[in-house]
């Protein structure tokens, strides 16, 4: 394997005074590269990118990337290295490494002689920051087409300046040279190398950019399937990297927030006294509902915050009713809305005619992102301009959400995207920019705000729960006949992304978005040819929907591991119902059918089942096994589905500890097909990854609420994995299932979520094979389980 | 009130109050980077330093209780090569997110510290209280495991290929 150990220049590298900046032209600079100067044009977006020159931070404005421009995304260097400006941000799953990989292979250079800088707005193309899993499904094609287009246009340059018609050249690692006399050559750095490509693009938005160059087939490209290290890391481990946190500004104060103590709390008085003579206090604000305290140290802020007498009026009515009582509660509400049901065949007049009928409820609280650090946010209002120092994944939506709050231009607002702690979607929905940015607003100076672990885990954005009804029909010779999937979604008001009017700030302050966000719920991910079916999602909605800490956001897949938890457990119901196979059970289901929808899911669905069954070794037989006599029970269980085109096949095996009801699971198995595979080892690392997160909200996590607050505010009240919890081994196959695996347009689809969906269901059927007890609640806590066993008088 | 602490080798002082978390002065007076907020309440790990051989949680240590050599991520590195944990976390390609690792390869250096050859359960025991968010615990455990072997062998590791 080739390894690959240079840390580039990052935008922390340039960072070089905090009251500074991450100019390109700083960039430029360290190059050795000529400055042009450029005089921002009002609002209309800037080509080439850059800046005039000064000695400090671009004061402002600052307008869009233009995304049209080549020179937006690429700047080739004299030394003829490169450097890569993409509108994405790395979460962690190592994002930028594949993007280098695949840029440098479209441009012919080589991979050590590139960086990328990513996500902040004022250096790079909006591209929408992450989410969603699109980072190589779609954001990386505008990537490769430009870096195909660079190739192009150098190309024509070297023509000229060989003499040589361009089909007469070759190039490799960023050196053109004539064919048959490699003597006569030029490199990208002598072509361009301080220079501007001037090579307008087209393109609707910047994720349809595209030149005139076509990009490479598959087998051209030759970093892509290599697994570079990823450039991050060496800074993560050696302390160097300087994160959103550890931004310091001359004269920057510290900000902590006080949030109501229960929910739908109305503020009456603040008695300041309270904190009059506290050491450092520079401000107590506060607007409407929204309460916070401003000091010179962090430490004086978090104590401040404490003191700080707050009179609060309750609510008269409850904002939710308890946790314990929260599915009872979903099921009886009327939704809010109800999607069309997906309807196959005559399911009504079907399962009169089943042999056998069985039905279940499947329930999945409330799950919080719960990022290993609280929100946080550094905002600068120097300038008359804001600047916002951010972990936020959206990057460039926050830059037009804080412009938004505060009521000024875009073009005033820069968010220089810095490193955090991934919250899998917290940052999507982001709270600390818009507080940052008031608060600087209001004192005239760099404000540092940062939530307390309490305030986090109680406020943050929550996974909706789900209460689920299944039922299913099977005739006389076990085959599935009849399906009814029933979900109902409490995501009522989904808060989206950096909206003015919906974060949490403006929600203090008395915004009321007159149509609240529908939410959504979900049918399962999955191609079963089953003759008769019927999915119907409905949204439910609490009783308080505004300022309240059960707001919902898109946490990793957002209701995704939900409903496969049910329709993958039932189908292991069935199967057990019908005394099959869990495997066979389903691949009959998969292969009753010939027809494929689109992506080939069914072909690629069938493989990804053989691949995990065949490397776990999995014995044919149903479920639950013969139980043992022994302390600990042992079992394995499957799950499967899609999301997007990308289909995976999960195998857990699990120890279940009958004198405590404690679970491990001690052996992973996953057959995961996402297309074509970037950088193999950051793709397993990440499934890896994805599949203990998903353990850890299959077996602990859950907010707890009583009828006025969280109650799950750390983490006693709110347990996560340990390393207690880490299987034994972990096995992931990367399968590619498309009937033409070879083919040269092979595609990317996304990888981030999609191992994250069978895990609930494949933990719950291995239990139920260990024990013969099904477990329909998550999450599988010991006492949970150990009363399921003690009822069932395992 | 002023206050000496010695970090990473060097004397430093502050004028603080004396209840102030350790962390707060780690990061904001002297500008360090490898412990970072988490909780404040000890029990995730993020901002472990080690004190006297022991992984201490600097985010509910007073400051005025710290009498001995603190050590940050920052200081064990030696004469500019990596420590075999932090080369080991490069070789594995441990982090995702990052966020944690101070205090994973922290709480894993005093541990190794302290008991060289820690059998899997000794690290899984350990390290428990280190909780990461990503999850990256297998490919931690992994680190560790490959740490061990290196210094048990008495040199770096030259092979980069992930053990686990």
């Amino acid at each position: 394997m080739r390894t690959f150990t240079k840390v580039p220049e990052r935008v922390e590298d340039v960072l070089r005074n905090m009251g500074g900046t991450t100019s390109r032209r700083d960039l430029f600079k360290s190059a050795g590269m000529l400055v042009v100067s450029f005089a921002a044009a009002g609002t209309s977006p800037i080509a080439p990118p850059l800046r005039a020159q000064g000695p400090a931070p671009p004061a402002g404005p600052y307008p869009d990337i233009d995304f049209h421009q080549l020179d937006s995304w690429i700047v080739i260097h004299e030394d003829n290295s490169a450097t890569f400006y993409v509108g994405k941000t790395d979460c962690g799953q190592g994002t930028g490494t594949s993007f280098r990989q695949l840029m440098s292979d479209e441009l012919d250079v080589a991979y050590d002689k590139t960086s990328c800088i990513m996500g902040t707005t004022d250096i790079t193309v909006d591209q929408g920051g992450s989410g969603g899993s699109t980072a190589m499904e779609r954001d990386s094609w505008p990537m490769r087409r430009v870096a195909a287009e660079a190739r192009r246009v150098l190309l024509g340059m070297g023509s000229a300046r060989l003499g040589v018609p361009v089909d007469q050249l070759a190039v490799s690692e960023g050196v053109i040279t004539v064919k048959g006399d490699p003597a006569r050559s030029v490199t990208y750095g002598q072509l361009i190398g301080g220079k501007r490509f001037n090579v307008t693009l087209t393109g609707d938005n910047s994720n349809a950019t595209a030149g005139k160059a076509a990009v490479k087939p598959v087998q051209e490209l030759k970093n892509v399937g290599l697994s570079p290290q990823r450039y991050d890391i060496p800074a993560k481990v050696d302390g160097s990297l300087k994160w959103a946190v550890d931004v310091k500004l001359p004269g920057m104060v510290h900000a902590r927030n006080v949030k109501p103590p229960v929910a739908g709390a109305k503020l009456v008085s603040i008695d300041e006294s309270s904190v009059r003579g506290m050491p450092g206090l520079v401000k107590v604000v506060s607007k409407g509902n929204y309460v916070a305290v401003v000091c010179e140290r962090e430490e004086q802020a978090i104590n401040a915050s404490r003191r700080l007498k707050v009179n609060w009026e309750k609510p008269a009515a409850s904002p939710f009713p308890s946790s314990e009582n929260l599915f009872g509660y979903m099921r009886d509400v009327t939704p809010t809305s109800s999607a069309n049901p997906i309807v196959v065949g005559n399911p009504e007049t079907t399962f009169p005619t089943a042999a056998k009928v069985i039905e279940a409820d499947y329930d999945i609280p409330f799950q919080g992102h719960t990022a290993i650090s609280p929100a946080h946010a550094t905002a600068d209002p120097s300038n008359g301009q804001m600047t916002i120092y951010s972990n936020d994944m959206k990057s460039y939506g926050m830059r037009i959400g804080v412009a938004a709050f505060l009521g000024i231009p875009r073009e005033k607002v820069r968010v220089v995207w810095m490193e955090g702690p991934q919250g899998y979607g917290r940052t999507a929905a982001e709270d600390a920019g818009c507080e940052a940015a008031y608060l600087a607003n209001e004192i005239g100076r760099p404000v540092r705000v940062q939530w307390m672990r309490s305030e986090e885990t109680a406020w943050d954005t929550k996974a909706p729960a789900f209460a689920v009804s299944m039922k299913g029909g099977l005739d006389a010779a076990g085959n599935l006949i009849a399906l009814d999937y029933n979900a109902r979604a409490a995501d009522y008001n989904h808060v989206g992304y950096n909206e003015a009017d919906t974060v949490l700030i403006a929600q203090f302050m008395g915004s009321r978005r007159a149509k609240p966000a529908a939410g959504s719920s979900a049918t399962p991910g999955e191609v079963y040819a089953i003759p008769h079916r019927r999915m119907t999602a409905h949204v439910v909605s609490l009783p308080m929907i505004w300022e309240t800490p059960l707001r919902t956001g898109n946490l990793r897949d957002p209701n995704g591991p939900q409903s496969t938890f049910a329709s993958e457990s039932f189908i292991d119901e069935l199967a057990a119902a019908a005394k099959a196979d869990p495997l066979e059970f389903r691949m009959k289901l998969l292969t009753a059918s010939t027809a494929d929808d689109r992506g080939f899911r069914r072909a690629r669905s069938i493989a990804a089942l053989k691949a995990v069954a065949d490397t776990y070794g999995w014995d044919r037989r149903p479920s639950p096994k013969t139980r043992g006599a022994g302390e600990i029970l042992t079992g394995r269980g499957m799950a499967y589905a899609f999301r997007g085109q990308t289909v995976v096949a999960e195998i857990a095996e699990v120890e279940v500890n009958r004198r405590t009801g404690h679970v491990w699971v001690k052996h992973l198995v996953c057959a995961h097909d996402c297309g074509l595979v970037i950088n193999p080892q950051s793709l397993r690392h990440t499934i890896e990854c994805a599949m203990l997160h998903s353990i850890s909200r299959t077996l602990y996590e859950e907010v707890q609420f009583d009828t006025e607050k969280v109650t799950s505010v750390d983490w006693n009240s709110h347990p996560t994995l340990t390393h207690a919890d880490a299987p034994e081994k972990i096995e992931v196959i990367l399968v590619n299932g498309d009937p033409n695996p070879k083919r040269s347009d092979l595609a990317p689809y996304g990888a981030g979520e999609a191992a994250c969906k069978p895990m609930l269901a494949a933990i719950a059927n291995a239990i139920f094979d260990a024990t013969g007890v099904r477990l329909r609640r998550i999450p599988l806590r010991a006492p949970r389980v150990l009363a399921a066993l003690k009822a069932a008088q395992v | 009130m002023s206050l000496t602490l010695r970090v990473n080798g060097k004397s430093h002082t502050v004028d603080v109050e004396p209840s102030t978390p350790l962390l707060y002065i780690l990061r904001n007076d002297l500008g360090l980077q490898g412990p970072r907020f988490g909780c404040g309440l000890g029990q995730c790990g993020a901002c472990t330093v080690i004190v006297n051989g022991v992984a201490t949680r600097s985010c509910i240590t007073p400051a005025s209780s710290v009498k001995s050599e603190i050590t940050t991520l920052e200081g064990i590195a030696k004469e500019g090569k990596l420590h075999p944990l932090q080369q080991a976390w490069i070789d594995e390609q441990v982090p995702q997110c990052g966020f944690c690792q101070n205090g994973q390869i922290m709480t894993a250096k005093a541990l190794l510290d302290k008991n060289p050859k820690p059998t899997d359960a000794q690290i899984r025991e350990a390290m428990n209280r280190t909780l990461c968010r990503c999850m990256t615990y297998y490919r931690i455990q992994a680190a560790i495991k490959r740490a061990v072997k290196v210094v048990a062998a008495g040199h770096a590791g030259t092979k980069k290929e992930v053990v686990a």
